[in-house]
């Protein structure tokens, strides 16, 4: 036997191996053979092709990932697929039901973005934060809206559009 | 990311003997804070222990005591709205809303938090020395830009802060943390959990590696009637503390009875001084007296060459705050 090999330190007990998980992704049962270290973010997009959730910064500062897990807003990128195993996401992709959702339609009618880069992370994070129910005014709805970042600055609007959908549609 | 084996633990005990066999292996609960630390090769671990599917874990209990018992896996955003917690523990609802994001709140847990690490820049980089993360390398923060950095409590080897906002609350409730093991249970106290830096800065906490927090205990004495929470940092939401200061005050007759002062962004844990609350001890709740008891806390204070603005900035939050959690129900 050779000692150099033997003589290998702290070598990991296991090897990596990539692991099954079933995930409901909009109302979709998929089975996915995932490596450990590949990000739920990276498996919609890359694996299922669900582009629509956004990479901003892959490190929790900028919302733009941000999907809903068993009905709650996550930042996609700071949690594992392994992790993921028969949880239900719901993507932008599985936002609307036939038509537009509320919340999507309220983004076009008060034009709640420029470049829309950080919109699907926003319309997702505003649907769980209704979801929630702690926002009952603007200014609470700016904080529990904090982790979704705007680079071009449409803030205002996607408040307004977030405040007509709280209201029913009846916000002015 | 280095490549790693995931293992979902069935049960705590699991969970500490598969820690305990590896010493390159780590828990992961909300993994909002540890892989964020992997994709910077920051941490590095040869096998992550999933403990999100123990059974247990996550719940919000009331003790016997007419204390709280906050589950390790509850997740923050659920531990700052649970009703008892709003209604008897606002202070600390006020701290962990004060932190983070909701979409992180939502996927942080109560052990996680705090086991999580500085936000030291140079921590974070590492293409520069750092002693907490490569011991005996040296510290780039001391004489480089140390703007986020500590003024009280600090060492030759280390000025890094805590960044918790949790924390302050549960330093300031004498909250007390459940811990399983390999040798068993204990039990430690709050304000004992986090250290210094001194010549060992790799170490946040006295937890063993192969330990698994499980819940942290509230006593009863939320100081409901009396409290104040306040954040000061660059921007209004989603960003770090530079100082945060959690207060919480008993009065009675016009007079203070009981008084806690837990201060964040100063130092390498939540900083306690508790010579300043008892000098607060049947005193009235004005602004001389508070100014009095944030020079003891600030005593000794030492600022670097871009945070020296933390110190006259922490005393008015103490007395800023004080103030706030004296009047509160006035
Ligand atoms: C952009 C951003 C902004 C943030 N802003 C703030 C802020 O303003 N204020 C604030 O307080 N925090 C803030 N945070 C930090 C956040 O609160 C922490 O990342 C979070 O609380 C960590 O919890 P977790 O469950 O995700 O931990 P994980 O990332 O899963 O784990 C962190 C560490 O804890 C260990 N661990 C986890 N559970 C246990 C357990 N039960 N027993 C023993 N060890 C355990 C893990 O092994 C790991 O080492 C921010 C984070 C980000 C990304
Ligand atoms: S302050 Fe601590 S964490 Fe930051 S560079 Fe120095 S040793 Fe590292
Ligand atoms: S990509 Fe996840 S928060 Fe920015
Ligand atoms: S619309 Fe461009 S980043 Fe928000």
């Amino acid at each position: 036997m050779d000692e150099n090999i033997t003589a290998v330190k702290d070598a990991p007990v296991a090897e990596p191996k990539s692991h099954p998980v079933t995930i409901n992704i909009n109302g979709q049962q998929h089975q996915l053979l995932v490596q450990p270290w590949v990000t739920l973010l990276d498996a919609l997009r890359e694996k299922l092709d669900l582009t629509g959730t956004k990479k901003g910064c892959d490190h929790g500062q900028c919302g733009a990932c941000t999907v809903l897990v068993n009905g709650k807003r996550i930042n996609s990128c700071l949690t594992l697929a392994v992790m993921q195993n028969g949880k239900e996401i719901t993507t932008i992709e599985g936002i609307a039901n036939g038509e537009m959702h509320p919340m999507q339609q309220a983004f076009i009618k008060y034009d709640a973005f420029q470049c829309g880069y950080c919109t699907p992370g926003q319309i997702c994070s505003a649907i769980g934060m209704l979801q929630e129910g702690h926002a009952t005014n603007r200014e609470e709805v700016k904080e529990l809206m904090s982790g979704n970042i705007c680079r071009c600055g449409a803030y205002s609007n996607i408040v307004e559009a977030i405040m007509d959908v709280k209201e029913g549609g009846q916000y002015e | 990311m280095n490549s790693f084996t995931y293992t979902a633990a069935p049960d705590a005990n699991t969970a500490a003997a598969l820690l305990t066999a590896d010493k390159h292996a780590q828990l992961i609960a909300g993994g909002t804070n540890l892989l964020d630390l992997m994709k910077e090769n920051v941490a590095q671990p040869a096998a992550l222990i999933d403990i999100n599917n123990i059974d247990g874990l996550d719940g919000i209990t009331t003790l016997d005591n007419g204390g709280l018992r906050l589950g390790a896996l509850a997740h923050n955003a659920d531990t700052a709205y649970h009703p008892l917690v709003e209604q008897k523990y606002p202070l600390l609802a006020k701290a962990i809303l004060s932190g983070a994001s909701a979409q992180l709140r939502n996927m942080a847990t109560n052990g996680g938090n705090m086991m999580q690490r500085t936000r030291c820049y140079y921590f974070y980089d590492t293409s520069t020395p750092c002693n907490k993360r490569e011991p005996g390398t040296g510290c780039s923060a001391i004489g480089g830009y140390n703007r986020i950095h500590a003024i009280l409590g600090a060492s030759d080897s280390c000025i890094a802060t805590f960044p918790s906002d949790m924390c302050n609350a549960l330093a300031a409730l004498d909250a007390t943390i459940n811990v399983t093991g390999p040798e068993g249970d204990r039990v430690i106290a709050f304000t004992d959990f986090h250290r210094l830096p001194g010549d060992e800065p790799q170490l946040d906490n006295i937890l063993k590696h192969g330990e698994l927090i499980t819940s942290i205990d509230l006593p009863k004495n939320g100081f409901e009637k009396n409290y104040a929470y306040l954040k000061l940092r660059d921007r209004t939401s989603y960003a770090f503390a530079l100082v945060a200061i959690a207060t919480g005050l008993e009065l009675q007759d016009g007079l203070i009875k009981n008084a806690r002062i837990a201060c964040g962004g100063l130092a390498h844990k939540p900083w306690r001084k508790p010579e300043a609350e008892d000098y607060l001890i049947d005193k009235v709740p004005i602004k001389e007296n508070f100014e009095a008891a944030a020079d003891i806390i600030l005593n000794g204070a030492m600022g670097y060459k871009d945070n020296a603005f933390k110190i006259e900035l922490a005393k008015r939050a103490i007395v800023r705050n004080c103030l706030t959690a004296a009047n509160l129900n006035n």
